[in-house]
Order: structure tokens, then sequence, then C-alpha cells
């Protein structure tokens, strides 16, 4: 039997061929026949046996055997990618999934049985790929380009070797590129600056042209290109060719797989660091001492370039996560036989690895109610003039220090009045709320409330839009909705890049300190002399011509002493609001060291958590969304009396 | 809920920590007690309830302060020069949460057995009866064992208007507890 650790690492590897072969045959539905996704799916279908049959899993290995041998077919252009196959194959990957979870091998498999022999079914009738052209002989040669690694010279590799090698098993011609080498006076004699291009013939495969680089596999860049059919007018007719997706990290850098407890660990040391440093140039500040001051400047330095390191080892894509949403419109679209789409936008937007994990979730439940509630049947759609298939839109982009993930839909829309009456017949609202209210769309992410007139089985459970805003929230983020009759939804998610670590704004009231998440800080402005003393304490301030409402911090968190004669006001933002907080004194930057608050504290909304300072006491950090609604809601109540 | 062992049936000898609060003494068990603290600067929880209304430093950790002056109705006081802060471990929701609560002064950790114990009175107690976990004797002075995890239990998920939870007002002023 296999000891732990050997077995941890063959989950995590299976785990890892299991999602990459999703991808792929997610892809290939779309695009049949794009050569690399068919090479990759087979590769990681070739991979999976082996590892399987490795690891002493003969179940895993022999199920596979039949996929990889359709695969290799379809490879070689004997067969064509189906939508019969690519759903065969999904459910062949999550077979293996679930053989995998067994964690024995399994002696009797009849779901196996079941699948392979629908495959043999299917691949029994198969029609050869229309891209293979008219017949299966080959023509023309492999195209292989590879990059060595630069430093191969120097640690004793001999790239003539590989040449000779090329030469033996067939390549007609090998050029060498030369635009890589860099002026004579800066040539490193040790260094590789060289790369090839080759014409091999297409008899030979392409397994023994990998043979040739198999002392040269660090850091490979290895690209092979089949022989080129005769005639390729069904793939070039397909349009300019899409950017493709992330299949597998680039080869050529060479990646770790760490556990991800190690990565929290690290980041709590970290902070822990942060804390440390802040108390030393604390002190170092108090002793005037040059030479230590200089030290502690030294070691906040070294803090904030090892926090920033942390932080970027942690960012994960978003693309991270989107295979399964990818797969779950597939299933959905099946379930509810209606044609769907899922456009995915700026899956190279990064997050908190904590934030991606506690995102999905949310994710596939917005998802799910787009699909089901959001998106019209077939035949509303084709009535109303709107193409067939319902398009969902997932798109990630960067914004100041925050992640906004949108996802829209091109559906019915939400409607109004139907949202209206559920929230007054659930007492949400009085019936005074006209239908035109701004906050009305907001109601659908309170508890208790859901406007499906029938509950499926995909998202007509109860809980819905609340249970997303409060992971949401407790990632610190925000949710709003936008849509339109007719045209569809948006759901906008704003997300802060981090929790660990942020820039805050230490801010100080009467004698007490607080700090303001810096990313939310617009600017600072001196209070004007005629607002110095308002009691009722709230107004608008007039900033660049636009009218900003303000909130006295002091009086909003029961602060004794006097205020200070010349109150500061920071103006922050959360979404398109803007408001101004009164404060005493700024204090200045601090690197804010998020610490959750207990349960004890966890509903004070006021906060969004505490830091250490550097003289050790404890500061709490404002909530910068929840005062902004504040600020607005106060805005809103100044103009009604008005 | 009650403190592991100390009002099971046939409790056994236990390792308490004595302490005095507005002239009473208290004792929690030594089992739960992590370290004893000067006193250090706290931060003021604006809108926080009476009962929790501070936040200290432990090395490095973030730990709500506790008054149990105020769910067991004593007056409310001043720090004297012998104030200490203990930090204890408290079984909430099946987890450890840390947890400091105000003590005038701290005396020792004794040992008090089954003999030790007192009935706990049904009437004429100051003290809500399900925050008593045992009443017993040391050094001549009664002592009383608080029930810390049915405190900290019951002000969680305490009446509308005093849980944490309640509301989205968290910065309005929270009526006083029990």
């Amino acid at each position: 039997m296999m000891d732990e650790e050997t077995l941890t690492l063959f989950r995590a590897e299976a785990g890892a061929l299991v999602e990459s072969l999703e991808t792929s045959l997610l892809a290939l539905k779309d695009r049949p026949n794009d050569r690399e996704l068919i090479d990759s799916a087979f590769r990681d279908l070739h991979t999976l046996k082996g590892t399987g049959a490795m690891f002493g899993r003969a179940d895993v290995a022999s199920f596979l055997h039949d996929f990889e041998t359709a695969f290799d077919r379809v490879r070689d252009g004997s067969m064509a990618v189906t939508p019969e196959l690519v759903a065969l194959s999904l459910s062949a990957r999550d077979h293996v999934a679930d053989l995998l979870r067994a964690g024995e091998p399994v002696a009797q498999d009849p779901a196996g049985q079941e699948i392979l022999a629908r495959l043999a079914a299917l691949t029994d009738g198969a029609v050869p790929a229309p891209s293979a052209g008219p017949g299966p002989e080959p023509q023309g040669a492999w195209q292989v380009s590879f990059t060595l690694p630069p430093d191969t010279l120097a640690l004793g590799g001999r790239p003539e070797l590989v040449l000779e090698e090329l030469r033996r098993i067939g390549a007609r011609r090998i050029r060498a590129r030369v635009a890589g080498i860099p002026p004579l006076e800066e040539i490193d004699p040790e260094n590789l600056y060289l790369s090839w291009v080759a014409e091999i013939d297409a008899s030979v495969t392409e397994d023994e042209i990998r043979g040739a680089f198999l002392f040269h596999e660090d850091g490979l860049d290895l690209r092979i290109e089949p022989p080129a059919p005769p005639s390729d007018g069904e793939t070039s007719a397909a349009g300019p060719p899409e950017p493709k997706p992330a299949l597998a990290p680039q080869r050529g850098t060479s990646l770790m797989r760490v556990p991800a407890e190690r990565l929290d660990e690290m980041m709590d040391r970290v902070g822990e660091l942060v804390i440390a440093e802040a108390r030393l140039a604390d002190l170092a500040a108090r002793s005037r001492d040059p030479a230590l001051m200089s030290v502690a400047e030294d070691i906040q330095r070294l803090a904030t370039g090892m926090r920033d390191n942390t932080m970027s080892i942690r960012m994960t894509p978003i693309g991270a996560i989107t295979p399964r949403f990818r797969r779950l419109v597939h299933d959905v679209s099946a379930d509810l036989g209606k044609p769907l789409t899922l456009d995915l936008r700026g899956e190279e937007t990064e997050l908190d690895k904590t934030v991606i994990d506690r995102l999905t979730d949310p994710l596939m439940h917005l998802i799910r109610n787009a699909a089901d509630h959001g998106l019209e049947n077939t035949e509303t759609r084709r009535a109303l003039g709107k193409p067939e298939t319902g398009r969902i839109t997932l798109s990630a982009g960067y914004s100041g220090a925050e992640v906004l993930v949108t996802l829209s839909d091109d559906g019915g829309g939400i409607d109004r009045s139907r949202v209206r009456a559920r929230a007054i017949e659930r007492g949400l609202i009085p019936e005074s709320v006209p239908e035109n209210d701004e906050g009305l769309l907001k109601l659908i992410f309170e508890p208790g409330f859901s406007t499906a007139e029938t509950v499926t089985k995909l998202s007509g459970r109860g809980v819905g839009m609340d249970v997303v805003r409060r992971s949401i929230e407790e990632l610190r983020g925000t949710i709003d909705v936008a849509s339109e009759a007719g045209r569809g939804t948006t759901i906008t998610l704003r997300l802060p890049l981090t929790l660990a670590i942020i820039d805050g704004l230490l801010i100080e009231i009467g004698s007490e300190r607080f700090v303001v998440p810096l990313a939310a800080v617009d600017e600072i402005v001196e209070l004007p002399e005629r607002h110095r003393d308002g009691e009722s304490g709230n107004a608008f301030l007039d900033i660049r011509t636009s009218l900003v409402p303000f909130l006295r911090l002091r009086s909003l968190l029961r602060a004794t002493g006097d205020p200070d004669p010349h109150q500061k006001v920071v103006i922050v933002t959360s979404g398109d609001d803007r408001i101004g907080l009164v404060v005493d004194r700024i204090v200045g930057n601090h690197q804010t060291v998020i610490k959750q608050l207990s349960p004890l504290h966890s509903g004070l909304k006021s906060f969004s958590g505490a830091t250490l300072l550097g003289d050790g006491a404890v500061a709490l950090i404002l909530d910068v969304p929840n005062l902004v609604a504040r600020g607005r809601g106060l805005a809103e109540e100044t103009v009604e009396a008005a | 809920m009650t403190q592991e062992g100390i009002n099971d049936q046939a409790p056994a000898t236990r390792n308490v920590v004595t302490f005095d609060l507005c002239g009473e003494v208290l004792a929690v068990p030594a089992s739960q007690l992590r370290e004893v603290l000067e006193p250090v600067r706290v931060t003021r929880v604006p809108g926080a309830p009476p009962f929790v209304a501070e936040l200290v430093n432990v090395r490095g950790a973030v730990v709500p302060l506790a008054d149990l002056r105020v769910p067991l109705k004593m007056p409310p006081g001043a720090d004297g020069p012998e104030a200490r802060i203990l930090v204890l471990e408290i079984p909430l929701d099946g987890q450890e949460m840390v947890v400091g609560i105000r003590a005038d002064t701290v005396h020792e950790v004794t040992r008090i057995g089954p003999a030790d114990l007192e009935e706990i009175p049904t009437v004429g107690s100051r003290w809500p009866p399900r925050f008593v976990a045992a009443i017993g004797r040391w050094r001549g002075h009664f002592v009383t064992l608080p029930d810390l995890a049915a405190i900290f239990a019951d002000f969680l998920a305490g009446p509308p208007g005093r849980a944490p939870s309640a509301g989205s007002s968290g910065l309005a002023p929270e009526p006083e507890t029990t």
C-alpha cells in the first residue's frame, strides 16, 4: 500500500490532470478542430493513465485505455470530435474523479463498463474529422521549433547532439534562429542565444520527436506543429483564431507545487513581521538614535518587500476556477434544455488565493441563477427575436486596489413590479415605495427573498442571493445589481485584492486611533470653518463643484474630548459614491495587518476588523462601504427633508 | 452549558484560579487560564455592548476584553492598583475562544475538592443562577465559579437588540446586558 505522502502526491497530480482534461474537453466542444486542444486532451488522458498505473490504480488505467485510443484516432484524423464524444468524455472524466475519490482500486466497476460500452458504440460509427482532409496519408512535415534554456551550455549540455538526433530520425531542414543574439560586447560565451526550427518528415511520430529532447526537458520550450493537411478549408472558415485559454503552464518556466497551508502560514509570519517592524520603528523613532533608526528603516524596507512578495505568491488568476463555471453552464444547459454559452473575460485577473477559493460558490450560484431565472427559454427568445443561445458573460478586471467581477446575462431582466410585490408581501418595504425606487432591485439580496415562480431543482431553494451577498461581504466585498427589462441583468462584485495586509491611513479622533483602508481614500481636505461647530453634525461639502455628504466620526463613534481646531475630512469612495469622514488628525500611513474580530464583535458593521499599531495598541479598521452607505442614506434624508 | 467537570455528577478535585471582583471572590478553572496580564492599553469598541466593550493585544492577537461585572450585575468600577486581566480559553460553539476578563486582584491557583462545594442556592442569590457553575469555600470565603461558557453563549444568542448580530446599526448604543 502507498504511504500517505505518495498518496497525497498522486492525488494532487491526478486531480490537476483531471481538471486540465475537463478544461480541454469543454473548449473542444466549441472548437472541435483545434489540434492543440485535441493533443492536450490526449496528453492528459495518456499521463493520467500512466500515473494511475504507476500508483497502483489499475482500475483507472484500464478504464482510460479506451478513451486514450479514441483520442488517438481523433488525433490521426480518423475520428471527429462530436458533442457526443465530448459529453461522454466528460462523464468519463467525472467517473475517474469518482474512482480517485474512492482511494482504493475498485474491482467491480459497472458504471465504468457502461461508459465504455457507449464509447465503443460511438467509435464504431465514427466519421473522420473534416479537417483531416480527403485521406489519412500524411503529407508535408512536422514543424518543430525549440529553445533550450540559456544556461544549457554552462551546465554542460550539448545542443549539437539534439540536432544530430533530429537529423537521424528524419529532419529535412534545420535552421537556427539568430534573432536572440545580442551585440558582440554583451555576449556571454556561456550563454545559449540560438534557437532552432526544424522540418521533420511526416512519417515520424510525435513521440519520436519528443524523444530527441530526452536530456533537455528542464526548461525546454518545444513547439511541435503537426504536418499540415493538404487543404484546410474547414478550420480556416471558422474565422480568426480565438485567443486560446492558458491550458498548461508555459513550458520553460519551472514550477513548484506547494501545499496551500504553507502559504497561509507564510502570510501569518509576514503579518507578525510587519507588526514587529512597526514596533521597532516606533522604538527607533523614540530613541532618536540614528544608527537604530537606519536599521529600522532597512527592516521596514525588507518587511514591505517580503509582504509584497508573499502576497504576489498567493495571487491566483481567476482562470483557476473558471473551468468549473464552463462545466456548470454545460451541465445546466443540458438539464434545462436551453442552449447557453459562457463568455469569459479577464481570466488572467488575479486575486488572493483565499478570495478566489471563497468566490467559487457564490459565482456558481449566480451563474446557475442567471441560467435558470435570468435567461428566457428558447421559445420565448425566438419570439422576442433574440438569438436562441442565451449568453452569460463573466468578466473580471482591476479597478484601483479592488477587483471588479461582473456577471451579466442577455435574458429578460429582473421584473421590478414582481420584486416590489414580493418585498411588500414579505414586509421588507412599506407599500408607499414607488416602482421606480433606486433601491428596489437590491431587495433581492435580502434574506428569504426569491421571485422564481416555480421552485426548480437548480436554484429555487429559498436560500439564494442573501447567502451570496453574505459570502461576498465576508470577503470585505460588495455586491450590486443592475437590470434592464428585456435586455438582461448585471451583477457586479467588488472585491479587495487581499484579505491579509492592506495599506491603511491611520487617523485620530479624540485620543483614539482608527484605520481607514488607503485604497478607499480619494483625498483629504481641511474641514471648512463654517462646518466646524456643527452639532447636529451632518451636511455637504462642496468639493470641486460636487456635493459630498460628510459624517462626523466623532459623534458617530461617540468619542469624548474636544474636537481638534483643525479637523480634517477624509474623502472615501465605495462603488460610485463618495462621502467625507470628519476626523481630528491624520497620523499617517500604516501597514495594516487585518485581524478578524471575534464572534463577540463580528456583528458591528462599522468595523471590518482590527489591527495592531507600532506601540502595541489595538486599532479598529473602519468599514468604508458601510459608512458610505450610511452617508448615502443621510444624503437622501436631507434631500427629502429639503 | 457547563464548565467541564465542575458540576458533574462526581466532581473531581479541580485546580482553579481565585480572584476578586467587586468585593466578591470568584474562580475559574486553571485549565482555562492562558496567562495573567498587568493592565495594558485597551481599545474601546464604539457601539459594542458594555459586557465586551474593549479589545486588548495579547501577544499579537486581538482579544476581546469582557467585564463580568455586567452579567453578574455588579456595579461598574475603575481599575485599582492590583487590577489584572485574565486571558482565558473558553469553549464556545465547539471552538476555543480566547477572551480576557477583568479582575480587581488575582490570588492564587488552588484546589477545590468535592468537599469544598456548596449547594447553589435557588433563591436569595444576587446572580442569575444559570451563570453560576458552582459555589465553594476557600480560606473561609465563599467563592463563586461563574459558568463562563454559559455567559458568553447567552450573550451571543441573546435577545434582539443585544446580540451582536442585531440589525444594521452596530454603532447605536446597545441596551445594558441582563
